[in-house]
């Protein structure tokens, strides 16, 4: 064996050992110069490789080759671990504290009560019900006498209206008038509609009353339409909108519009029936009016009450929607606070 | 109303039925259950669907007893010692009640007087309070005298607001007896629908019970009726308009007194919210309570007075001019189309309304004069309308009052004053009842119940159901045939009649036994609703870039809308939608602006917000020359100000919103809606900047206007330094011009190569102009014009400026080299060079 072989032999040995103590990258630099630098053995044996005899050559070149690979094999590896190091010492400087809060992009938001009406949109739309808009100011004909309310008809007090300056045209106190001008527009085709829309009553502004509201009016008109279909629609209606689980009942009213005509209620949805501040105690609420839909309207509307019959059905959804979000006051559907908005 | 429980058990045997299922049963019949108020009775066990009140009266410590002495206090003038027997032994107790007073010093009464005694502990209504202060009797000393007991007031008990004096109950009250099986109650508030005004009345409400339960009903009876007779020598009777006065009866009781009637009428009339007056006025509201139909009484020695001999009442409609001063001193002013009861000198009542002051009952009345008459209700709610009177007797006349119960009202009437009253009832009456009421007739199958209800109910069921409403029933063939009772006027004939007995045998039948079906009929044609689905999607893409989604009220003033303008000085002649009863003098039309709305909505959102960005889809409305009714034209607006970004904890929030983010939402918009061709051009409007403000066009139509608001109108509102941006748009061109259906870009595999170029153009040249002529210079190769600088400056040259362009040249069928690229930079220089004059700036 020749000298410089084992002086090679040592060199790796040493650089191997030297690289355990070095921990970071100027350590690193250094000991490259010293081991893998122009002055280093290894490479002083490639220079003097040339000035070697011959038969030494293929020897010491394989010593020298196999000094520098191990050398450089064990510096790469060494590179990586000072760089796993430091990347995990970046790591450490760098973690948050992730309960911070995060930063709040704009959020646009849907109205309540727009809401509430995409969704019974989207329950009638199931069961076949196109929607049909009219009016919000309307003529008296329309609002009150084709309704079966002919002027001084004492049914008109039901509704205390905003009369306009214009003679005969007054403020839609319900949706009611667009059964009548649907009737019109599709007789003598089957209806299935929904009429939504803003009505407005001359009421006392307060937490619970409002001049201003929106109301969904339901109407069917075809042959042989009878109370147990409107009993049957209205209860699917509460189950898809208060849970499977949603019971109804049915009590006695009035509409002009309608005969018979009922009260729809349905359990508290908030306390099961038991009882609440919600629902008075009584353990329902009541949430829509309906009945047959009356032989004069079926008649302005164009229908033969003899051939034709059909229901119909009428509900507040700003009330609803009150009791759905527990809202205190029912103002705030249309002051817009924006503190109210952004809980939607 | 207010219905009594021991009144309604006068009509019907309520045996069984406990508080809670008659409320029930009530409601179901139609007859809604408002509140259930409990004079002394316990609340129900179980589980309570209704709302309940009152105070129980504990069987110890309420009891009747008997005042045998009334002494005065030794050191106190207004308070007197009382001699009382309970039942257990005699007591004395000390009370200030007026009604004590006149049997000071009498020494042992020959007659007690009967009371309701509350021993300590008892929970009462403290008398002196407001309201209903619930207290507990405990020992005081008042005055040197002890005092661990009490007479009660109505208000104690719960049963009125009457705390002046204490309870005189009637004579046979049974001293001892425990205060709740005397006298304790139960009052249903009962909401009286439209068509149900029959039951406005204690007897009408017995009926529904009666019919729901079925159990016979009882009715009261009167004295025995003559036409005719001796009253004719008393008094004349003339009636001029028979449709306006249909029927006219009168009645006489003479040497009666208008003393005080039975503590258990009193108590009736206070349970039912009447307040008790004499023997002589109570008995007429007493029997209109029980019967529905409303009377009144004159004083006939003041008509005599009057007409200085026999009186002659005459039915008519008032002369102009004439006046007349009511029982609650009203002197309303009266036309000719107004119905009045008159006598040979003047008005005395409006009829059917209020009786006028002059010829009322009074403490000293002796003989009285009773009418028991029917009007036209359309004629009464005219009458109401112009009067805006309220009275129990217009109430129900306005809402049709069958006639034939003008004479079973006048026969109880007469009754109860000779009772209550004393006196002799003059033999005889006068009726004016030119054309006799006729009862409708229905006929109605088994097959028409079901058709309509989608259930069937045996004709024997509902001859049953109708026959306890009060029909008279038969069979013809298959057919039932009902007469309708003489007590209502709201069957009709014909189909509408049939519907009327459908829906009677329903409500009794209970519409709780009908069962649902889901709708079996054939699908209408189909319809579908475009433009309410462009505004859903038009408030999806809003919402989307975060603008807040709102909802205007419709009524606003011409003032709040001329807040729009300098000096709120809006222009001449705008038209409006006037409201004729406006509810407040902010709320006197419908609106015209959107703008308007959005900006109060603004300005109140402000102080809680650093920034703002709204919208609202919603109606104005424009009067329209020709038209009945106005345009209800839908109208977008768009209200922003201050800092899009909110603040966090470590990044300030951004700068203050300018006609740029706006311009951006509204860009924003209109590509989501994909509308082509769309124009931004300047434009001056009166509440815009002058130079910061747009109109929206496609081709020559004008879509909407934008713009920062002008700083003279900001003044006009509550607004900060930042600047406030609003815009509004016709909704309905949004919908008609916006694209559901548009053309999708292929998107090329090829790479892209992107140059900026910078083109310094005079200020006047439009960048929209510029970019137009790009795209067009570019030819199909360009897909992408990006503007990122716009550069002034003195080396540009004077009113020059420099707009630098991001350039994306892209190919579907092969990779893109620089000559491509050279080529198509060559045309764009060219030919903005030729156009505007543009000049390629140096890199």
């Amino acid at each position: 064996m020749l000298e410089i072989e084992g002086k090679l032999q040592a060199e790796l040995a040493r650089g191997i050992e030297a690289l355990q103590t070095v921990a970071n990258a100027e350590s690193l630099e250094a000991w490259k110069q010293e081991f893998l630098g122009k002055k280093s053995l290894v490479m002083q044996v490639y220079g003097s490789m040339g000035k070697l005899a011959k038969e030494e050559r293929p020897i010491i070149g394989k010593a020298v080759n196999q000094a520098k690979a191990g050398l450089e094999a064990a510096l790469a590896e060494k590179e990586e671990g000072i760089k796993a190091a430091s990347q995990q010492e970046a790591f450490t400087k760098e973690t948050l504290d992730v309960t911070l809060p995060g930063r709040k992009p704009r959020r646009g938001r849907i109205h309540p009560l727009h809401l509430t009406l995409r969704q019974i949109y989207r329950i009638f739309g199931d069961m076949g019900f196109q929607i049909y808009r009219s009016p919000e100011v309307e003529t008296d004909d329309y609002n009150f006498t084709f309704l079966n309310m002919p002027p001084y008809h004492p049914a008109r007090d039901m509704w205390d209206t905003f009369y306009t300056d214009k003679e005969g045209v007054v403020l839609r106190t319900h949706t009611s008038p667009g059964q009548v001008r649907v009737m019109r527009e599709r007789a003598p085709e089957n209806i299935r509609v929904i009429l939504p829309g803003t009505t407005m009553r001359y009421e006392q502004l307060t937490a619970r009353s409002e001049i201003e509201f929106i109301q969904v009016e339901l109407l069917v008109v075809g042959k042989g339409i009878t109370f147990a279909d409107m009993r049957g629609t209205l209860n699917d209606f509460a189950r898809r909108t208060f849970g499977e689980n949603a019971r109804t009942r049915l009590r006695p009213s009035f509409f002009p519009f309608t005969e018979p005509s009922a009260e729809m209620d349905v359990e508290c949805f908030v306390c099961g029936g038991e009882g609440c501040g919600v629902c008075k105690g009584t353990g329902w609420l009541e949430i829509l009016g309906c009945g047959m839909v009356h032989p004069t309207v079926l008649r302005y509307g164009g229908y033969d009450p003899e051939v034709y019959s059909g229901f119909a059905a009428g509900m507040g959804i700003d009330r609803s929607t009150l009791m759905r979000y527990h809202i205190d006051d029912i103002r705030h559907f249309r002051n817009n606070d924006i503190r109210f908005l952004e809980q939607f | 109303m207010k219905a009594p429980l021991s009144w309604l058990k006068d009509y019907i045997d309520l045996d069984g039925v406990g508080i809670e299922e008659i409320a029930n049963l009530l409601t179901n019949v139609g007859l809604e259950v408002e509140s259930v108020q409990l004079v002394g009775v316990e609340k129900p066990e179980g589980k309570l669907k209704n709302k309940y009140f009152g105070l129980p009266w504990d069987k110890e410590k309420f009891v009747v007893a008997e005042v045998l002495e009334v002494n005065q206090h030794p050191n106190a003038d207004r308070l007197t010692l009382c001699e009382l027997n309970d039942g257990t032994g005699i007591t004395t107790v000390l009370t200030g009640a007026p009604n004590m007073f006149p049997y000071l010093g009498k020494g042992r009464l020959e007659q007690p007087i009967k009371v309701a005694y509350a021993r300590e502990g008892a929970l009462l209504y403290d008398g002196h309070q407001p309201g209903q202060v619930v207290t507990k009797l405990k020992k005081t000393t008042i005055r040197g005298v002890e005092s661990r007991s009490m007479i009660c007031s109505e208000k104690e008990l719960g049963i009125s607001e009457e705390h002046e004096g204490v309870i005189e109950l009637d004579e046979d009250a049974p001293v001892g007896m425990p205060l709740v099986d005397y006298m304790g109650d139960v009052v249903y508030e009962v909401a009286i629908l439209p068509n149900m005004a029959r039951d406005a009345s204690i007897l009408g409400i017995a009926r529904e019970l009666s019919a729901v339960l079925g159990r016979p009903l009882r009715l009261p009876e009167g004295v025995a009726l003559e036409k005719g007779g001796a009253i004719a020598e008393k008094v004349g009777l003339e009636v001029r308009n028979t449709e306006l006065n249909p029927r006219f009866m009168l009645g006489m009781v003479e040497e009666t007194q208008a003393r005080q009637s039975p503590y258990w009428v009193r108590r009736r009339l206070s349970l039912a919210g009447m307040r008790p007056i004499d023997a002589l006025v109570d008995a007429t509201n007493y029997t209109m309570l029980e019967i529905g139909q409303p009377l009144h009484a004159f004083d006939y020695d003041l008509l005599r007075e009057r007409a200085g001999g026999k009186p002659t009442i005459i039915t008519r409609t008032a002369y102009e001019g004439e006046k007349i001063t009511l029982l609650d001193g009203s002197e309303p002013q009266l036309d000719p189309q107004m119905e009045l009861v008159t006598d040979t000198v003047g008005p005395l009542s409006i009829a059917g309304v209020m009786g006028g002051g002059e010829t009322a009952v009074h403490a000293e009345t002796r003989n009285l004069l009773i009418e028991s008459a029917n009007w036209n209700f359309i004629n009464i709610r005219k009458t109401l309308s112009k009067t805006r009177i309220n009275s129990e007797a217009a109430y129900r006349f306005s809402r049709d009052v069958h006639p034939a119960l003008a004479e079973t009202a006048l026969s109880l009437c007469l009754k109860r004053v000779q009772e209550w009253g004393g006196g002799e009832v003059v033999q005889g009456v006068l009726d004016e009842y030119a054309k006799p009421y006729v009862d409708t007739v229905n006929r109605i199958s088994a097959e028409k119940i079901a058709e309509v209800l989608g259930q069937e109910i045996s004709l024997e069921e509902s001859t049953r159901i109708l026959e306890r409403l009060g029909f008279t029933c038969w069979m013809e063939g298959r057919e039932l045939v009902a007469k309708s009772p003489a007590t209502r006027t709201d069957i009709e004939t014909g189909i509408i009649g049939q519907r009327n007995l459908i829906e009677e045998i329903a409500r009794v039948y209970g519409y709780e036994r009908i069962a649902g079906k889901r709708l079996s009929d054939e699908l209408p044609p189909q319809v579908g609703n475009p433009g309410l689905e462009a505004e859903e999607r038009i408030r999806d893409i809003m919402v989307s870039i975060g603008l807040q989604d709102t909802l205007a009220y419709r009524q606003t003033s011409p003032e709040r809308e001329a807040r729009l303008f300098i000096g709120r000085k809006a222009p001449e002649g705008l038209a409006y939608v006037r409201l004729k009863n406006p509810i407040t003098p902010e709320r006197t039309v419908m609106r015209r602006s959107a703008m308007a709305t959005m900006l109060e909505l603004l300005e109140y959102n402000a102080k809680f917000r650093p920034g703002l960005a709204l919208f609202e889809l919603g109606p104005v409305f424009l009067p329209l020359a020709d038209e009945i009714l106005p345009h209800e034209a839908l109208r977008l607006s768009i209200g922003m100000t201050g800092a899009w970004e909110v603040a966090s904890w470590d990044r300030p929030q951004s700068p203050a919103m300018d006609f740029f983010d706006l311009k951006g939402v509204v860009e924003a918009l209109l590509d989501g809606l994909h509308l082509e061709e769309v124009k931004f051009q300047a434009v001056e409007l009166p509440c815009f900047h002058p130079g910061k403000s747009a109109e929206v066009r496609v081709g020559e139509e004008i879509l909407g206007v934008m713009g920062e608001l002008h700083p003279q109108v900001k003044k006009n509102f509550a607004f900060g330094q930042d600047p406030v941006l609003v815009a509004e748009f016709d909704g309905e061109a949004l919908v008609r011009l916006s694209n559901a259906v548009f053309t999708n870009r292929p998107i090329s595999n090829y790479p892209a190569m992107v140059e900026d170029i910078a083109l310094i153009v005079d200020e006047s040249v439009p960048a929209d102009d510029l970019e137009a002529l790009i795209w067009q210079a570019g030819g199909k190769l360009l897909v992408d014009v990006k503007l990122f600088d716009v550069y002034r400056d003195a080396r540009l040259g004077e009113g020059k400026k420099s707009l630098a362009y991001q350039l994306t040249y892209q190919a579907f069928d092969r990779t893109l080299t620089d000559k491509d690229a050279l080529n198509i930079r060559n045309r764009i220089v060219k030919q903005t060079k030729n156009t505007f004059g543009a000049v390629l700036r140096s890199q």
